[in-house]
């Protein structure tokens, strides 16, 4: 479904991505993990078209969306969500999942989406009208991910959906995203919870220093010894 | 309630200059009036996508030059001795080119800047004004420089079968502000409350979420830069042919300070906002000079409006609404209503 080759990213002269290759099979839950500053992040973004990569393909359903902007990308099927602030704060619940279908027209659809997501989300459904900032953070983590599966993606990439979560909220979290890759979507997970990642997973890559240093079955790199040592804690 | 508000407010304008006979004040009226236009074009660019121009004069003083020009004709030689002569036009076709070289000089000035925004925004908009005010106090051929354009003609309203009626009155020229600050009011609510004004106000809030739920960022900010020059370049065009003379100082920088104003006390992102700030900034010197010196009055003026960003940081209109409990249970929000 995705295929990057030799993929490049440049921020001014620093090299984040030093050309690396990756493959994601329809229907699979795909981790990508690594320490800080690996270039994770930047891999999403670039593949979202919010950043442009400096040389390379990405190949998604055929075609090579490199240098495609962020809006086509979308429209082709690949929601991104991102890290960090991942919703709109003064906007309510509902305003933010309508910004999620944004290049939707479907109206009926759109609502079915939203009825869904709210049954999947009794939380949100509760805070339909509130001012989604106002919210818990794992409230906005939930919103965050049903806002990304609004648009009815093929590919939905999440960007540390645990990240400054309780830890009850987290495996939450990672029951909602294996409950969207069970609904049919593809998943593209980038975590720094190498273990929760690697036990979800299908398929994991192992980023370190903008390389691909490893990548295997999510249940092979949890017995690998330099992912034991470096990520899992001995 | 809500939806009548606007409404009665309309209507309790239009009466004015049924009560209110004192030219001097009708006269605060028209030119407050001509000043909540300009502020309402601001409030788009810096209330809903959060983009600063500090140099929005300029759209204002291009439309009242542009106006005043093509009514009055010129005649003038450029560069090789290619002469231009211009023959006066109606004062409406004035005011249709206003607005547009307006909107056409704010896409320019937003494609240039939106690229980088932010603080590099506020730079090129206070820097094209200070250019714009040079080219009119020094292309003293076209524009007649400090000496000012005089004699600029009054709108006039064509009535089909009984010939013109020349605009030359108080009221006149006040009902013609208030009927184009209705239609620029309502340009601004529709597209405030449309798509676009929802993509505007997501990537006021989190320009990079914005971007990947799939808005054209920098579309967006240039479409809400044209409609908002060349909003200001109506204002600027009827602000020409009311006082019938202008000069360079139409660029001071002292107006875009005062629509600033007017825009933040009121409450920026609101639709009634810049009205409300304007109403009150726009009149402090006329009520003020009944009781103080000309010195106080400024005082004065600066001492309300510590007061009201100090007590008020969201402006006025945000803050009755959250005390009349408007906002339904959407606590402190009033800038978004759901787009249906």
């Amino acid at each position: 479904m995705l295929e990057i080759s030799n993929l490049v990213c440049r921020y001014g002269k620093v090299e984040a991505i030093k050309g690396i290759s990756l493959s994601i099979k329809k229907g699979q839950l795909v981790a990508l993990i690594g320490a800080n500053g690996a270039g994770k992040s930047t891999t999403l973004r670039s593949i979202s078209g919010v950043l442009s990569p400096t040389s390379g393909r990405i190949m998604f359903e055929g075609q090579d969306i490199a240098r495609c902007s962020a809006r086509e990308i979308l429209m082709r099927g690949i929601a991104h969500c991102p890290e960090g602030r991942r919703i709109f704060p003064d906007m309510t619940v509902e305003e933010n999942l309508d910004m999620g279908a944004y290049l939707r027209s479907d109206i009926e659809g759109m609502n079915a989406d939203k009825d869904r997501i709210f049954t999947q989300f009794p939380r949100l459904a509760e805070r339909r009208r509130q001012v989604a900032g106002t919210m818990s953070g794992g409230e906005q983590q939930m919103l965050a991910i049903g806002r990304a599966i609004m648009s009815r993606p093929k590919l939905v990439m999440f960007d540390e959906p645990s990240l400054g979560l309780a830890p009850n909220i987290v495996e939450q979290v990672f029951e909602i995203i294996d409950g969207i890759r069970q609904a049919g979507t593809t998943v593209l997970m980038v975590e720094q919870n190498a273990y929760s990642a690697l036990d979800l997973c299908d398929h994991a890559y192992l980023m370190e220093a903008g390389s691909i240093v490893l990548s295997g079955k999510g249940s092979e790199l949890i017995d690998n010894d330099h992912i034991r040592q470096a990520y899992l804690g001995g | 309630m809500r939806r009548l508000l606007p409404l009665l407010a309309v209507l309790a304008f239009a009466s004015i200059p049924l009560w209110l006979k004192d030219p001097y004040l009708l006269n605060a009226c028209v030119t407050t009036g001509i000043f909540i236009i300009a502020a309402m074009s601001l409030n788009l660019l810096l209330g809903y996508t959060g983009q600063l121009s500090l140099g929005h004069v300029a759209f204002f003083g291009i439309g009242a030059y542009v106006s005043a020009l093509t009514s009055l004709g010129f005649d003038i030689e450029l560069f090789g001795g290619i002469r231009v002569v211009h023959e006066p036009w109606p004062v409406w076709i004035g005011f249709v080119l206003a607005v547009i070289i307006a909107g056409i000089c704010g896409y320019l000035v937003g494609k240039l800047s939106f690229r980088v925004r932010g603080a590099y925004f506020v730079i090129v908009t206070i820097s094209f004004a200070e250019v714009v005010r040079l080219v009119a106090l020094n292309w003293v051929e076209l524009t007649q420089g400090p000496l000012a354009l005089t004699s600029i003609p009054p709108f006039t309203l064509g009535l089909p079968g009984l010939g013109y009626l020349d605009l030359y009155g108080k009221a006149a020229n006040f009902y013609l502000v208030l009927a184009i600050g209705v239609v620029c009011y309502v340009i601004i609510s529709r597209l405030t409350r449309s798509r676009v004004g929802r993509a505007m106000v997501a990537l006021k809030e989190n320009e990079s979420l914005a971007v990947s739920v799939g808005i054209d960022v920098t579309r967006y900010l240039i479409l809400a830069a044209v409609t908002s020059a060349a909003i200001a370049g109506a204002a600027g065009s009827l602000y020409a042919h009311y006082l019938r003379i202008i000069d360079p100082d139409v660029f001071m920088f002292l107006y875009t300070v005062t629509m600033v104003i007017m825009v933040i006390t009121g409450g920026k992102g609101t639709l009634a906002g810049p009205i409300v700030g304007g109403l009150i900034f726009g009149f402090i010197p006329v009520v003020a000079r009944s009781f103080a010196s000309p010195e106080s009055q400024w005082i004065l003026y600066g001492a309300l409006m510590i007061l009201i960003v100090f007590v008020l940081p969201q402006g006025i209109v945000p803050a009755i609404e959250r005390w009349f409990g408007v906002v339904d249970e959407n606590e402190g929000r009033a800038k978004l209503e759901p787009a249906k």
